[in-house]
């Protein structure tokens, strides 16, 4: 019997312990083991066969496989390793997963999440890692029947001999398998894919078991013996400076043990550490408690001169001028513009989104003997390892990173803003571990958000209804992630006559990339507008495109951008490698999937077309949306069309990041805005700031075209073209042309 | 003051201010980790657990006023694991992140003991609090068709209000 459980704490951690038995959460319950410590429990001991970093085989045949990634919802956990699993040739139900905790030497590539790079980068290393444990084991079972290797077969976790009708499972070889040199990993030989077992089939994520279970798992579970919370105060005007607070009085309160300020870092820029005043406790509800008696005068600084309305005056400015500098330029646009049939102007707006991962940003920190250990859910934890290092003044080999499962990422925890403010409240009570937890408002306040933007366009079609001019002037923001388009974004090559210009105005507000960073934007814009041009050609918005797909030019390279282009402002656009031939194909596939110009649809009902490219993905996606006469949308229907190469490595799990990535795209469409007044954040919360919820979830019918281009990942590529296809239904349902996002600030009211 | 109640058919007292929420009772004063802080004014459902019976979000409820009641939270919802909901989760393998899923499936179940056959209109109404980030909404609904169609799991705790 449990009676008052607050001063037990130790004990439930051992019944957690026992109950979950993660290596994981072995890890960081079984506190103040080294990373050392921790590691040599997973090394090769007496009884096991470990080859490499990722494998762990027992005499019983149960197989650990270590997951180096962090899982951030995109499943990764389960996707890395089912790769070893399928060349170790083992059955999945003899699989046991551990997840890694940082450590660059062992594991490379490395361990973060974004770009979508996981699949390409690890396809064939962590098969390789897979195949050469299987060719130590078929050597130890040669070596035991003496028999050439050649004449020897894997299956289900054992090696088998046909010519004698031997077979020995894996666990009976660890002995002799331990003694075999490990292959070169370039050498050994791979599957042929026509005989995998578990790449290709529905693989249940390896962490639902305890999900649905409500096991602790995320960052913000994280519990040590001693532990204390707090809170970390910024200026709500970004990198805003602490002149004075009252410390004394807010020390006082019930709960609170600390409070401090603390300097900002200069690493990192908006999202290293900002200038704050640290509250730490016994008691994080009564930390906010007190929170909301803290006063603190604030040295706003230059930034509370910036706006929203500002920056939208001073982008129609800009807009009228000419550019502040020329990106790309091919044939004559304005030559081509005079002699076209048809001219179209439109201007675009797309606003700050910030990426609200539903588990707020959170670390949990322990500085001891000028050493940190650190638990925190990060999407490149390397990254945050240096940011502590460099911010702190603690070299990284004294710093242990420990990977947490991540409450969804969508690009907001590439920035560890949260994990140095944890480390430098560690720093501030030595000896103690902090779990330093974010509220909702200072999530939604203190994002890396996506960036805004203006696309001014002009554009020509001829008699025939060709696309003969292009001419897009972006007016962002100097500095800002994935602000401007790169020389290659489309429909750079795909129309003779193209200019894209540029001019930036300077801006306070942090950016960083969210899911799909640059093309979550462009592809509103760009594939919108070419709606435009072929509504006023009076062609099929598919065959247009078809049609622009056909038309790649054999130009020669395009001019270097001019001198004074944006340092790391550009995504680049499509490489060279882009193929309009896998873009065609999965335009073909979504207009028949979709029936695409067959249906007959009611006034008020429409569908529309888009297409991007983006991560090495191709996609293409119709929308069917509905506008009730009051203006309000409800997105009816979705298909899509993807091509990430010719295998889909886990199909349960790439149908579920379609499926999310494109009500991902409807929910930022709908009505999602960050909007800056005095050079903060208007919006605080999800009733300012509204998350997609299941009424507005419309059915997504997901299909792959498969292609024999190398195999790629999925995490980005599927949102962008969500976001125009459903504003040309809009178009088409209403006749109203959405040139600004979000949806719910447009007037789409018709009669 | 010290606020007596029942947590998974466990007694538990704790000492803590009576307008404290009960999810942080829950999470930081007695380790349940199972109930979620998404955003702290009852517009997420990631916290949601049930009080007698009835799905409410946690952090909108004060601990004063759950004294002598009966609490079931996400660790709860079975005794091993095996609800229907919890199996139609697996089967059809419906978290990504998973940060919200424990909400998800208490609204759920609090909704399968009034409508055992709901419809999408019952599941949309009584769902439509609860927020995935991830938008696994269309593998939620499914899974919900999938539960209501299970016949009830050996391990599953008795309904307060039902029993």
């Amino acid at each position: 019997m449990d009676t008052n459980t607050r001063v037990d704490r130790r004990s439930f951690l051992r019944v957690t312990a026992l109950a979950g038995g993660g290596i994981m959460l072995g890890s960081y319950l079984k506190f103040g083991e080294t990373a050392e410590a921790f590691a040599a429990t997973t090394g090769s001991g007496a009884a096991e066969f470990a080859p490499n970093a990722y494998i762990r085989l027992m005499p019983d045949g149960i197989v650990t496989i270590v997951a180096k990634n962090p899982e951030i919802g995109q499943g990764v956990k389960t996707m890395l390793p089912m790769l070893i699993a399928e060349e170790l040739d083992v059955d999945w139900k003899n699989v046991r997963i551990e997840q890694a905790m940082l450590d660059t030497t062992k594991y490379v590539p490395g361990q973060s999440a974004g770009g979508s790079t996981a699949t390409p980068s690890n396809w064939m290393p962590m098969r390789q890692v897979g195949a050469a444990a299987r060719m130590m084991l078929v050597t130890a079972a040669a070596q035991t029947w003496n028999v050439p290797e050649s004449e020897l077969e894997t299956a289900s976790g054992a090696v088998i001999h046909k010519g004698s009708n031997r077979k020995i499972a894996y666990g009976e070889l660890i002995d002799k398998a331990s003694t075999v040199p490990v292959p070169e990993l370039a050498t050994v030989k791979l599957k042929d894919p026509k005989d995998f077992k578990i790449i290709g089939t529905r693989v249940t994520g390896v962490d639902v078991k305890d999900i649905v279970r409500g096991k602790p798992m995320f960052g913000i579970d994280v519990t040590l013996p001693g532990m204390l919370y707090a809170s970390y105060v910024k200026c709500p005007v970004f990198a805003g400076k602490v002149v004075s607070a009252n410390i004394d009085e807010i020390k006082s309160l019930p709960g609170i043990k600390h409070v401090f300020t603390v300097e900002g870092g200069t690493q990192g820029g908006l999202m290293g550490l900002m200038p704050g005043v640290a509250i730490v406790g016994d008691n994080w509800w009564l930390i906010q408690q007190a929170r909301t008696k803290l006063k603190v005068v604030w040295d706003e600084g230059a930034t509370a001169s910036q706006s929203s309305v500002g920056f939208a005056t001073k982008a129609a400015e800009l807009a009228k001028g000419p550019p502040a500098r020329n990106v790309r330029k091919d044939g004559d646009v304005d030559a081509a513009l005079k002699s076209a049939a048809k001219v179209v102007e439109g201007s675009y707006f797309y606003p700050f989104i910030a990426h609200a991962p539903l588990e707020p940003q959170n670390t949990t920190a322990l500085f001891k003997d000028g050493k940190f250990e650190i638990w925190a859910p990060s999407q490149t934890p390397a990254g945050g390892r240096g940011l502590v290092a460099s911010t702190l003044g603690v070299q990284q080999t004294d710093i242990t990173i420990h990977m947490t499962r991540v409450g969804g990422g969508f690009g907001r925890r590439l920035s560890n803003d949260y994990m140095v403010e944890a480390a430098a409240v560690a720093k501030g009570v030595p000896g103690v571990p902090v779990k330093l937890l974010w509220t909702r408002e200072d999530d939604i306040t203190h994002d890396p958000y996506r960036c805004a933007g203006y696309h001014n366009f002009t554009g020509g079609v001829d008699a025939q209804g060709k696309i003969v001019a292009w001419r897009n002037h972006v007016v962002a923001f100097d500095g800002a992630s994935s602000g401007f388009p790169g020389a290659g974004e489309f429909p750079a090559k795909f129309v003779a006559n193209y200019s894209l210009e540029a001019s930036g105005m300077p801006l306070g507000v942090p950016t960083g990339p969210l899911r799909a960073p640059g093309s979550n934007g462009f592809a509103f814009a760009i594939q919108s507008f070419i709606d435009e041009l072929a509504h006023a050609a009076g062609k099929d918005p598919v065959q247009m495109r078809l049609d622009l797909l056909a038309n790649e030019q054999p130009s020669p390279p395009p001019a270097p951008a001019a001198a004074g282009a944006p340092a790391g402002g550009g995504r680049g656009g499509p490489p060279p490698g882009f193929d309009a031939a896998r873009m065609r194909a999965v335009v073909e596939a979504v207009a028949q999937r979709s029936g695409w110009g067959k249906a007959q649809l009611p006034k008020g009902t429409g569908m529309g077309v888009a297409f991007h490219f983006s991560h090495r993905g191709y996609f293409a996606e119709v929308v069917q949306a509905t506008v009730s006469k009051a203006g309000d949308v409800k997105v009816d229907k979705v298909w899509v069309a993807g091509d990430i190469g010719p295998q889909v490595i886990n199909p349960s799990n790439a149908e579920s990041q379609v499926q999310g990535a494109v009500l991902d795209g409807i929910a930022e469409a709908l009505g999602q805005e960050i909007t800056i007044d005095k050079g903060a954040v208007v919006q605080k919360n999800f009733n300012t700031f509204p998350l997609l919820r299941m009424r507005q979830s419309a059915p997504v019918d997901v299909h792959f075209v498969l292609s024999t281009s190398p195999v790629t990942g999925l995490g980005e590529p599927a949102l962008p073209p969500v976001v125009p296809a459903l504003c040309n239904a809009i178009f088409m349902a209403t006749g109203k042309r959405v040139r600004s996002l979000p949806l719910s600030k447009q007037d789409l009211k018709w009669a | 003051m010290a606020i007596t109640f029942k947590v998974n058919g466990q007694p538990k007292t704790v000492d803590v201010p009576p307008e404290m929420p009960l999810l942080w009772v829950l999470r930081d004063v007695l380790d349940y980790k199972g109930t979620k802080f998404g955003c702290g004014i009852g517009q997420c459902g990631a916290c949601t657990v049930h009080v007698n019976g009835t799905a409410v979000r946690s952090c909108q409820r004060r601990a004063g006023t759950v004294n002598g009641a009966e609490v079931t939270t996400i660790e709860g919802l079975s005794t091993d694991g095996t609800h229907p909901l919890q199996r139609a989760w697996e089967e059809i393998d419906v978290p990504q992140c998973g940060y919200c899923q424990a909400g998800q499936i208490m609204s759920a179940a609090a909704l399968l003991v009034a409508k055992p056959n709901p419809t999408d209109a019952d599941i949309d109404g009584a769902m439509n609090g609860n927020i995935c980030r991830c938008a696994t909404y269309l593998r939620i609904r499914e899974a919900i068709h999938r539960a209501a169609s299970m016949p009830a799991a050996v391990g599953t705790r008795q309904r307060e209000s039902h029993s």
